[in-house]
């Protein structure tokens, strides 16, 4: 689904990702860990396209997305969350899912001035959808609350959910459970899983542990901007290289 | 005094369009742009220049919307690779140089003598007397065309989108905005918007010179956004009827207090204005009114509705 190939960025004179590669299995949750500052951030903003790379090529379904622009990036069913929850504080719960939607009549100014039937029936069509998706993750009755009012385990649901409204065929999660209780995480897990079994593919970059080994088919360890290991999580655990990497210091 | 009232409703009218404008652009869009005034002159002058030239009033409404569209689209997308303190900058430039422009180039715009005799729309339709009244009428319709039209789109998904950029342009591309163009389309409609105003404002006036186009009409301008609440156009209808009722209204002052001559209470009068609005914004600084927001059981209702009409109908036939 998604192959990462020698993919490198630097930040003026930091090098902060050096020729990484990853490759994600459709319809599998693939792990990223690694120590703080190992990158892992800065992974996803490249293939989200956020910062263009320096080196290598990302592929999306034997695609180059390489040169596209985050925007058609998302609209070839590439979309990320972010580490620190960035929902649209001003809009309504319900506005942020609604916004997720493509190709809509009603986003070109004409089409939204011009033909306010097929905008009525998308928008009745949008709703109807965004509920189903909220309902999922018990957020529906703070639909027309500002996202800004949610809890953070909420807005990581709202992110989440936000990411689904888009119909992708991957989803990059930067720390879907940073910050939140372990019940919630455990509610985030299962959503996760439910949704993996639906047949969505999923890259998780998590610190929590359990977390990952409850959820990765397949497990990617970096350190300082490099690929350290990968396989399963017991086999990454079982190797010291990781070890030491999270105690400080590369292998 | 019903003259008198006219003009300030008429007055009232073109700050009315301008913030629309401007609640459109920096109220929805987030993009501020200081160069109010330099593109509502732009508006005004084309207006004029179009009129005089015979091609008619309309005309001149239409050139002079499609100009300023261009130019604030031009602008938007000049200043899209910079950061948003860019815009503004950009935007206060490009007044100035609309200002310079229309004071120097006498041959085009009549230099600081203006530009005198604009033909005004429906002239001759009643008698003279009654002409503003009527020119107040127009421009009641175009007002509430123009808010109607606003309000659809303030509702529609592009005003989602917009509001989206204006909060996070990263997490609006992330969802497959692009944020570019949103941006570029918001700005030029908005710029169409105060090309109408100048407009208006040039026939109005029947004259156009580079001293009605001072800088203090941008500061009126967000004046009457804030105190409306930014985002709502409602609002605004308040905020700008508001902020016109005190900078007209205040010229009175010199008829009750006698002991300050005009000149002195004509800064004074400035600065009331300036400790109002202060006031204003300390006791409520969300303005008037507050943005649109989308209400789940409003569309909800409405499918149900839907729903059960239809199961109406087909009952009927049925029967
Ligand atoms: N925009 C940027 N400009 C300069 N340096 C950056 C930028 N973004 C990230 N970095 C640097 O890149 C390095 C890796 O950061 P990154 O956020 O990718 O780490 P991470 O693996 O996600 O860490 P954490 O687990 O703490 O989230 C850091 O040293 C950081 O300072
Ligand atoms: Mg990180």
């Amino acid at each position: 689904m998604l192959h990462i190939e020698n993919v490198g960025k630097s930040f003026g004179a930091l090098t902060v990702l050096r020729g990484i590669n990853l490759e994600a299995a459709a319809g599998r949750i693939t792990g990223i860990i690694g120590p703080n500052g190992a990158g892992k951030s800065t992974l996803l903003n490249v293939v989200g396209g956020l910062f263009p790379n320096d080196t290598g090529r990302i592929l999306l379904d034997g695609t180059d997305v390489t040169p596209l622009p985050m925007h058609e990036r998302a609209r070839c069913g590439l979309v990320r969350t972010f580490q620190i929850s960035r929902e649209l504080g001003e809009l309504t719960v319900l506005e942020n899912l609604m916004l997720a939607r493509q190709a809509q009549t009603g986003e070109a100014v004409l089409g939204a001035l011009l033909r306010p039937g097929s905008v009525a029936r998308e928008e009745r069509a949008a709703v109807l959808e965004a509920k189903g998706l909220l309902d999922n993750v018990g957020l529906w009755r703070l639909a027309d609350q500002s996202a800004r009012a949610l809890s953070g385990g909420q807005k990581k649901l709202l992110e989440l959910s936000r990411a689904l409204m888009l119909k992708p065929k991957i989803i990059l999660l930067d720390e879907p459970a940073a910050g939140v209780s372990p019940p919630m995480r455990l509610e985030i897990s299962k959503v996760i899983r439910g949704l993996c079994q639906d047949g969505m593919t999923f890259v998780i970059v998590e610190h929590d542990m359990d977390m990952i080994a409850s959820l990765c088919d397949q497990v990617y360890v970096m350190a300082e901007g490099k690929n350290l290991t990968s396989g399963t999580f017991g086999e990454v655990v079982a190797d010291d290289r990781v070890v030491r990497a999270y105690l400080g210091g590369v292998a | 005094m019903t003259a008198y009232l006219v003009t300030i409703l008429i007055l009232v009218c073109i700050a009315i369009i301008l913030g629309l404008a401007l609640n459109l652009q920096w109220g929805l869009c987030g993009m501020v742009n200081f160069g109010m005034a330099g593109f509502f002159a732009l508006g005004a002058y084309a207006a004029a220049l179009v009129a005089l030239s015979g091609a008619g009033t309309l005309a001149g409404i239409v050139v002079a919307a499609l100009i300023c569209a261009a130019t604030c689209g031009a602008t938007a997308l000049v200043s899209l690779r910079l950061s948003d303190e860019y815009l503004a900058i950009l935007t206060l430039g490009f007044g100035e140089v609309i200002r310079l422009v229309t004071l120097s180039e006498s041959w085009l715009t009549g230099g600081s003598l203006g530009l005198p005799g604009i033909p005004r729309p429906l002239w001759g339709w009643v008698s003279e007397q009654n002409y503003e009244l009527l020119f107040l009428a127009l421009l009641v319709v175009v007002v509430l065309a123009l808010f109607l039209v606003l309000e659809v789109l303030i509702r529609s998904p592009f005003g989602r989108a917009v509001r989206a950029v204006r909060e996070d342009d990263t997490v609006a591309s992330t969802l497959g905005k692009n944020v570019t163009m949103l941006r570029v389309k918001a700005f030029a409609v908005g710029g169409a918007i105060i090309g109408i105003a100048g407009a208006f404002h040039a026939y109005y006036l029947t004259y156009v010179d580079p001293s009605q186009f001072s800088a203090i009409i941008t500061a009126y301008t967000f004046m009457a956004v804030i105190a409306g609440g930014r985002g709502s156009n409602k609002g605004l209808l308040f905020g700008a009827a508001t902020i016109m009722c005190l900078i007209e209204g205040s010229r009175f002052l010199k008829d009750i207090v006698q002991v300050l001559d005009a000149t002195q209470l004509a800064s004074i009068r400035l600065i009331l204005i300036g400790l109002g609005l202060i006031l204003f914004l300390i006791y409520r600084p969300q303005g008037f009114l507050l943005e649109y927001r989308l209400r789940s059981s409003s569309l909800l209702a409405r499918s149900s509705l839907n729903g059960a009409t239809r199961m109406h109908d087909f009952k009927q036939e049925a029967s």
